[in-house]
């Protein structure tokens, strides 16, 4: 018996486990593929300090000696991932690529996307066991440095690279890295599908110039709508809160330092020196005792005694969130809609890590499908309605920027979502159902460790402070949502009213007319019962307040984008917009301010953009001074007129 | 005759263009144009005791033009307004579901339409009839033919002589207006009116040749008798002094169209002065029958919730105060059940027309 037992490796493991990382079937498997090269590209940019290109290619692949089959009939893929990175150094490309659990990101608390290793190396193996080809990797540190080919593959029982071919080439690239995966796939549109992946990555990271081949030939690009990098994350030491027993007991026995008091103090974060002898003397344990030597009973103490004193959260500098203002302008790039929000909470700590929660909303249609939909085709016979929208909304959930696609009804965004009552901010919502309309709910969790709830990291652990977060950040979104809401509903009823009379003076002048025989000067009662109409509806102010003077036909502009201090673009009359601007400056900077003023900076135009965007981009500028000069009262006055510059229908009010 | 009917047409029409007159004068002094209309519900009825019928009181609704919840109803009481009078000019009758098409169209220039549904358009014409003090015949709109008569009785219809004994077991179909003016009664030797509620129970005992038996003239109205029918019963109890009694299904609903026929209806109280017959009796089916006539239980069927909603609601009208009524209604619930007519059936096919109605009007039983 004894002679049967061996050890398993792990690769060996997720051979056969391959559903645990994301693998479970053909369609998913090349999503997972992109996934983890695409992620692992970004993360090299960010830490390199280089604001990412990202080339994405899908090709179909033939089996055997038959054709090249049409993207959506094939199951062989080929995955190119090329990006502008820094370049992998030559020694360690075969471990990156062709060796399970190895990678620089585990041992370390520090935000990145990828974090166990797994990814990249079993996206190889994926593709090893299916078509039986090595990955093929090209990689180039810098100009001057050559670029080198390899073609690895991995050894399932002992978990090490196996290096096929290794040389020298000629690249047309100046630096970067390019891997190309052969994998079984199934390329299919739609919901969790790769398109959807690289779309919702970009509305995340909106500082990634993202170019996407399909496998049908087509090329998509995904601008860069942001051009800042977002601040490089510190790596931070564990929070004793965040550990457990056993994690201690291993700790205590690979420290370095000779006392347990030094021990505490550098070993973890926020644990001073004398905290650490407060603790030692909590714990009746000498802190002059050798870390090693501490074991069974004594380490449960001390255990107990950590986790029972008070000890500052841990530092959040560790955590780079997206930010409001990129939230912004990633989710106009990608969603067109009638109102944008964001939200950036301040940092909180769920079991000793630290995390921010950051939701945003895109709600309602572009411009161009409501002014398709308010020409009617024909008449309405009985029974008939006009077809309304039951459209429910959608939410794209990320973690640590990496889109999460499957999973969602797992996942703790989205139970938050559902539990957050919409309706109190004029959204329609069935029982136990998401929100009704035509939105985009985006929530996004940054943290040293994101807690999934499997290797395949596709929903998040339901952590009631992360839970509390992402509800206070959605409730935020929602009560901006609301106020737009209602304020645009104002102006529609008014606009009703208006229409409604207009609508009926007509039939009842006619109506008149005719019982009178028809011998009545029917526009002398029309105009008569027209200028009652407009005395009771408020007349020319509501003309202004519905935009019938100037743009859109509700009295909307394009769209609106609502900043955290409530101020609204092009619906307010430039009185309000100086009275809220006064009432934002009095508040005083919040928490989060040098995130803030980092997110402000960016935004410059983009050339060559569409042109309502470069009008939204107009409005994130001339908010910017806002948030950024708010204690300098010089600024003030510039900071009150660049709104109004801005403004469109400005020089009428 | 012909003259009579064009002089009434006239002040109807003259009725309708006040409305335009209405509108057009509120717009020179730049008022927003309203009209007072009668509210047609209980809250604005009043039982008269001593007429022993129902009265609409003086209570009114302001329907104004600029007014957002209005403005749509105004401009359909014009339009309806503007269809009657056409009516009248043209000396049309109409129907109200002709009236819903003729008026219905869509608004120039948005995809509204001025009515959806018939639902919207009757009320407004029951408006107009209130309103105007102008019945529904005078307005030219007829109901539909809801109703059959049988009997010792000739009519003349158009010129037409009519002669219910001898129109086999169908009978004479009852227009909907049977003013003088439309339908005369020339002969009628019946000793009383029997009303019953459903026509399959009419024709059982139309087929049975009841009222050659009993003498007497056989009214259905299908359900809620239509006003030509309740007319017409009224016509023949007034002009012609017959008792009417009134044969309905033992439920509240019976009892309520009982009092309709009796007292008045709450939506057309202003019509009862014309329509209710205060002397009409409740001949059956009582909630004391089942134990009288030995209807066994299992012929029942057991009351709903609205059906015991309703009888509450009926236990607090006025006009079912009289302590027999009380006793009656209260022993149904008691009871928890309600009996069809068919359910007599249970016993023997003819056992309406052979036992219990001659029992009955022997007995003298019935409710008042």
């Amino acid at each position: 018996m004894g002679a049967r037992q061996r050890e398993i490796s792990v690769s060996e493991f997720f051979t056969k486990n391959r559903h645990l990382l994301g693998f479970d079937n053909p369609r998913k498997a090349l999503l997972t593929c992109v996934k983890e090269a695409v992620d692992n590209a970004l993360d090299a940019c960010e830490e390199a300090g280089i604001l990412p290109e990202v080339t994405v290619q899908l090709d179909a692949v033939a089996t055997g000696h038959a054709a090249v089959p049409a993207a959506s009939q094939a199951t062989r893929f080929r995955i190119t991932v090329m990006d502008n990175g820094p370049g992998i150094v030559r020694q360690q490309i075969p471990k990156i690529f062709a060796k399970l659990l190895y990678g620089s990101k585990f041992h370390r608390l520090r935000m990145s996307r990828g974090q166990q290793g797994i990814g990249i190396s079993a996206a190889g193996m994926y593709g090893q066991l299916t078509t039986g080809k090595p990955v093929k990797i090209i990689s180039r540190t810098g100009p001057k440095a050559p670029a080198h080919y390899f073609e690895v593959q991995i050894d399932t029982k002992k978990n090490e690279p196996l290096v096929h071919e290794n040389k020298q080439i000629e690249w047309d690239r100046p630096q970067g890295t390019q891997v190309a995966i052969e994998v079984e796939g199934r390329y299919q549109k739609g919901r969790a599908s790769v398109d959807e992946y690289l779309e919702q990555t970009s509305i995340a990271n909106p500082h990634v110039r993202l170019i996407y081949r399909t496998p049908e030939g087509d090329t998509k690009e995904y601008p860069r709508a942001y051009h800042e990098l977002p601040p490089s994350p510190r790596e931070i030491k564990p929070h004793p809160y965040g550990i457990e027993f056993g994690m201690l007991l291993k700790m205590l026995q690979e420290a370095k330092s000779q006392t347990l008091s030094s021990f505490l103090s550098s070993d973890f974060c926020r644990v001073t020196p004398a905290l650490a002898e407060e603790i030692c003397r909590v714990a009746k344990v000498a802190p002059r005792a050798k870390p090693r030597d501490i074991r069974g009973a004594t380490a449960e103490t001390l255990y107990q005694t950590i986790q029972a004193t008070k000890i500052m959260a841990p530092p959040t500098n560790c955590l780079s969130p997206i930010g409001e203002k990129a939230i912004l302008s990633g989710l106009y790039k990608q969603i067109k809609g009638e109102f944008y929000t964001a939200v950036s909470r301040p940092p909180s700590v769920y079991r000793g890590n630290p995390f921010i929660i950051e939701a945003g909303l895109a709600f309602g249609k572009p411009l161009d499908s409501v002014t398709k939909a308010e020409k009617p085709a024909m008449p309405l016979a009985e029974g008939e309605q006009e077809e309304g929208d039951s459209e429910l909304a959608r939410v794209i959930r990320y973690a640590n920027r990496v889109p999460l696609l499957y999973q969602q009804s797992s996942c703790a965004t989205f139970k938050a979502v559902l539990a957050t009552t919409w309706r109190n901010y004029g959204i329609a919502q069935s029982r136990g159902a998401l929100p009704a309309g035509p939105m985009v709910i985006f929530v996004h969790i940054a943290s040293v460790w994101v807690p999934f709830t499997s290797e395949s990291k596709e929903a998040i652990a339901e952590y009631d402070e992360i839970h509390k977060e992402i509800t206070l950040a959605l409730r935020e979104c929602g009560r901006r949502l609301g106020l737009f809401m209602r304020r645009r509903e104002r102006a529609a009823s008014e606009y009703r009213r208006r229409n409604i009379f207009e609508l009926y003076i007509e039939e009842v002048v006619e109506a008149c007319n005719r019982l009178k025989g028809g011998k009545l000067p029917t526009e002398k009662l029309k105009m008569q019962l027209q200028k009652i109409a407009s005395s009771r509806t408020g007349g020319l102010k509501t003309d202004e307040t519905l935009g019938k003077a100037g743009t859109g036909p509700e009295g909307l502009p394009h769209s609106i984008i609502v900043n955290a201090e409530g101020l609204e673009g092009e619906a307010l009359p430039a009185l309000d917009v100086s009275r809220s601007v006064a009432e934002a400056l009095e508040v005083p900077a919040g928490i989060h301010h040098d995130e803030k003023q980092r997110a402000s900076k960016g935004s410059q135009r983009q050339p060559g953009m569409r042109k309502p965007q470069k009008k939204a981009i107009d409005k994130i500028a001339a908010v910017t001074p806002l948030r950024q000069k708010a204690s300098t009262p010089r600024m003030r006055a510039d900071s009150v007129r660049s709104p109004r510059k801005s403004h469109p229908t400005g020089k009428k009010r | 005759m012909a003259n009579m009917k064009r002089t009434m047409n006239r002040s109807v029409e003259k009725k309708l263009i006040g409305l335009a007159d209405l509108v057009i004068n509120a717009a020179q002094r730049a008022k927003d144009p309203t009209m007072a209309i009668p509210i047609r519900a209980l809250s604005n009825v009043t039982f008269n005791e001593r007429k022993g019928l129902l009265e609409m009181g003086q209570k009114k609704q302001a329907r104004s033009f600029f007014n957002v919840g209005m403005a749509k109803k105004f401009m359909q009481t014009m339009l309806v307004a503007d269809a009657l009078s056409e009516l009248q000019r043209a000396e049309l009758t109409t129907s109200l579901r002709e009236i819903y098409y003729r008026t219905k169209h869509t608004i120039q220039d948005s995809h509204e339409n001025t009515f959806d549904t018939q639902d919207e358009s009757d009320p407004i014409i029951e408006d107009l009839e209130v309103s105007l003090v102008a019945l529904r015949e005078e307005l030219h709109v007829r109901a539909e033919n809801g109703g059959s008569v049988v009997g010792p009785l000739v009519l003349g219809d158009d010129g037409d002589r009519v002669d219910c004994a001898k129109l086999g077991k169908g009978g004479y179909s009852v227009p909907s207006i049977v003013e003088p003016e439309y339908v005369e009664i020339r002969r009628c030797t019946a000793d009383f009116v029997l009303l019953v509620e459903k026509g399959t129970q009419w024709n059982r005992l139309s087929e049975d040749k009841f009222w050659r038996r009993y003498n007497c003239v056989l009214l259905t109205g299908n359900g809620q008798p239509p006003r030509g029918v309740r007319r017409m019963a009224r016509r023949l109890h007034e002009e012609y002094r017959l008792p009417v009694y009134v044969l309905v299904d033992n439920d509240p609903w019976g009892y309520y169209i009982y009092s309709v026929v009796k007292q008045g209806s709450i939506n057309l109280a202003f019509e009862s002065q014309r329509m209710a017959i205060p002397k009409a009796k409740f001949i059956g089916l009582s909630s004391a029958d089942p134990e009288r006539y030995e209807l066994p239980r299992n012929v029942g069927i057991k009351l709903n919730e609205k059906d015991i909603a309703r009888a509450k609601e009926l236990l607090n009208y006025q006009w079912f105060q009289k302590p027999a009524w009380q006793a009656e209604i209260k022993r149904m619930l008691a009871s928890g059940l309600k009996y069809e007519l068919d359910a007599l059936a249970n016993k023997d096919f003819q056992y309406l027309t052979k036992k219990y109605l001659p029992r009955k009007l022997k007995e003298k039983d019935w409710l008042d």
